[in-house]
């Protein structure tokens, strides 16, 4: 199935098979689907060993970092006497991106099924599933599949009479973006401002409550079960580009495409025949003209180059962007770069915690030189300033929401750059692509 | 992630003129009531009480439709932190509403994949004819109140809305007025 659109012949369904399916939600038509078949034996098995199958599918973090997840859970000293956490991060907030709340929405149980995995993975009881506060529909879905599991006896104290238990719990949160920054996404666990924490120490370390703590994205959990089912060969084998990015991943689609929407396919799978084939190329009458391809923290790269982009980790690194978390933001020939730039701009100035000087006045001078340009009031040493303040503010705080905010909007001028000119100038707003 | 409601142009300040009150402020959390039974049942999940710090604010909300600097102090003694401690986490986060807004509280993401899509007309439409005419002033009947939010993470739904509790996706200027009626 698919949704809001049939699946593509071309797509690879795993994760994504049952989206648009009601009866997937239940535990019953969960399990009627192939699901908690990895989790009996899971829990039978040495942590360390999951934690080695892991490592060898190649699995990696799809929140937008990808870090190697079987190397994370590595990280994790089983049996040090420590309470040991999970959290699953579902605040899922980058402009863009929208898969994980699709997984919640139709496929709880499999969320549910990587968590109690994952979990015991890494010798933790508890697991926290932190949930936008907005998400209001998978938060209900989510907590009415939680309930279902723990009445079934799949998790709790005894999760499959196993005798191991594992515990998992919804936690809403109250509107911030920087929460979906794993040290941030703790301090809000334990009650606090959602400020980022200065690391060392690690999570794996001291994460919340100051104990060891693995912090993993919902689509990274539920590919474990898969992962687990079919062994890491066939993960690994999932692979159509660089041989260290495998198995499937979902794209978040939107902006100016004819079908918006998530599509899964296999890493390394050609950017233009999945921009024009499978999300049905632009709208009538208009040509694509920019492209974000990994939520709004990463560079802009323009359409010529997208479509020489093999869709995974180094294929993207190649063009300079990023996969991130998978967001494909498009903008066509109709849009003015300047202004959705300066709009983005204005996200990350809204967002910033403000712990750094650099990102919050950073942030806040970036947007309003943008949208003076945007006025008709700037200058070509606004531009100047623009790529000055981001050197300022790459590298230089506590997390990167002070990056990712000089990411498009540099990268965005550097490619656009007649754009902004013609504003300057006064002369009429340029479409076409430069350098 | 909203703008939050600017109306009240300042704060809950105690003897403020224009600020918003509770007086008295009837406690949420009595004993063996409903929400003080469901906040020990989130209690009972975490380690710390401070934990329960969110969850709590959101019951207060629920219940009362926003949190007043009573009801600060109150989850504050409840939870042992500080009422100044209650109010700088209230203040993090923008879901929480520090003034008490419209009936339907409404919420529309203009962040740049919802704005190169119109959600700007989306919002002109929401303030014209909700009667509201600026973001975050309550509309004379004190039915609507207007915000712009960041990313509502429905993108490629454009343009996404929070009603309240509900979601609303795909929303056009020519659904506005149909969706006004489903909440009027």
């Amino acid at each position: 199935m698919g949704y809001p659109h049939k699946s593509h012949p071309r797509e690879t369904p795993i994760l994504s098979k049952y989206f648009g399916d009601p009866e997937a939600r239940t535990l019953e038509g969960w399990k009627a689907r192939g699901g908690y078949k990895a989790l009996p034996d899971a829990l039978a098995t040495d942590p360390v060993a999951i934690q080695n199958v892991v490592k060898e599918s190649g699995l990696r973090g799809r929140g937008g970092a990808g870090f190697p997840t079987g190397l994370k859970w590595s990280f994790m000293k089983i049996g040090d006497g420590k309470p040991h956490y999970l959290c699953c991060n579902a605040d899922e907030s980058e402009p863009g991106t929208f898969k994980d709340r699709e997984i919640m929405r139709w496929t709880p149980h499999a969320l549910i099924e990587g968590c109690a995995i994952a979990a015991h993975a890494i010798g933790a009881e508890t697991c926290y599933i932190y949930i936008r506060g907005e998400f209001t529909e998978p938060i209900a879905i989510m907590e009415r599949a939680l309930e279902e599991a723990r009445a079934a006896g799949v998790i709790g104290d005894n999760a499959m009479g196993s005798g191991k238990k594992v515990n998992i719990w919804v936690h809403r949160g109250a509107g911030a973006y920087i929460c979906g920054e794993e040290t941030a996404l703790m301090n809000s666990i334990e009650g606090k401002r959602g400020n980022p924490r200065i690391k060392p120490p690690f999570p794996a370390v001291a994460g919340l409550f100051g104990m060891p703590t693995t912090i993993n994205n919902v689509e990274t959990l539920a590919a474990v079960p898969h992962i687990l089912n079919n062994g890491p060969e066939w993960y690994k084998a999932m692979c159509l580009g660089s041989p260290k990015s495998n198995g499937s991943k979902l794209f978040s689609v939107c902006g100016n495409v004819a079908k918006p929407g998530n599509y899964e396919v296999v890493m390394g799978f050609s950017f233009k025949e999945f921009l024009y084939d499978l999300c049905g190329g632009p709208l009538p009458g208009r040509k694509f003209k920019a492209i974000i391809p990994g939520g709004s923290s990463v560079p802009v790269i323009t359409i010529e180059e997208a479509e020489q982009v093999k869709m995974d980790y180094e294929g993207f690194m190649e063009f300079g962007t990023m996969l991130g978390s998978g967001g494909v933001i498009i903008f066509d020939d109709a849009q003015s770069m300047p202004k959705q730039l300066a709009r983005l701009a204005r996200f990350y100035a809204h967002e910033s915690c403000a712990q750094c000087t650099q990102c919050r006045e950073g942030t806040a001078w970036m947007t309003k030189i943008l949208e003076r340009i945007c006025a008709g009031q700037g200058t070509f040493e606004d531009l100047d300033t623009i790529f000055e303040l981001t050197e300022n503010m790459t590298g230089k705080t506590i997390c990167v929401l002070s990056d990712s905010c000089g990411a498009p909007v540099c990268s965005g001028i550097t490619r656009f750059r007649g754009e902004f000119e013609a504003l300057i100038t006064g002369k009429r707003s340029s479409t076409v692509a430069v350098g | 992630m909203s703008h939050g409601p600017s109306a009240t142009g300042g704060a809950d300040i105690q003897g403020a003129p224009h600020g918003h009150h509770d007086d008295p402020h009837v406690p949420v959390f009595t004993a063996g009531s409903a929400p003080r039974a469901k906040l020990d049942d989130i209690l009972s999940r975490y380690p710390t009480k401070m934990a329960g710090l969110l969850p709590a604010l959101w019951i207060v909300q629920d219940e009362r439709g926003w949190i007043s600097e009573h009801a600060m102090k109150e989850v504050g003694d409840v939870l042992g932190v500080t009422a100044a401690y209650v109010k700088g986490v209230v203040t993090f986060y923008t879901m929480y509403h520090q003034h008490p807004v419209g009936k339907y509280f409404i919420q529309v993401c203009t962040t740049s994949c919802c704005n190169c899509m119109g959600a700007e007309d989306v919002v002109k439409a929401f303030l014209e004819k909700t009667g509201c005419g600026e973001l975050g002033l309550t509309s004379p009947d004190g039915k609507y109140t207007v915000i712009e939010v960041e990313c509502l993470g429905a993108c490629g739904f454009a343009t996404p809305i929070m009603v309240n509790d509900d979601f609303v996706d795909s929303v056009s200027v020519e659904r506005v007025p149909e969706i006004l009626k489903k909440y009027s």
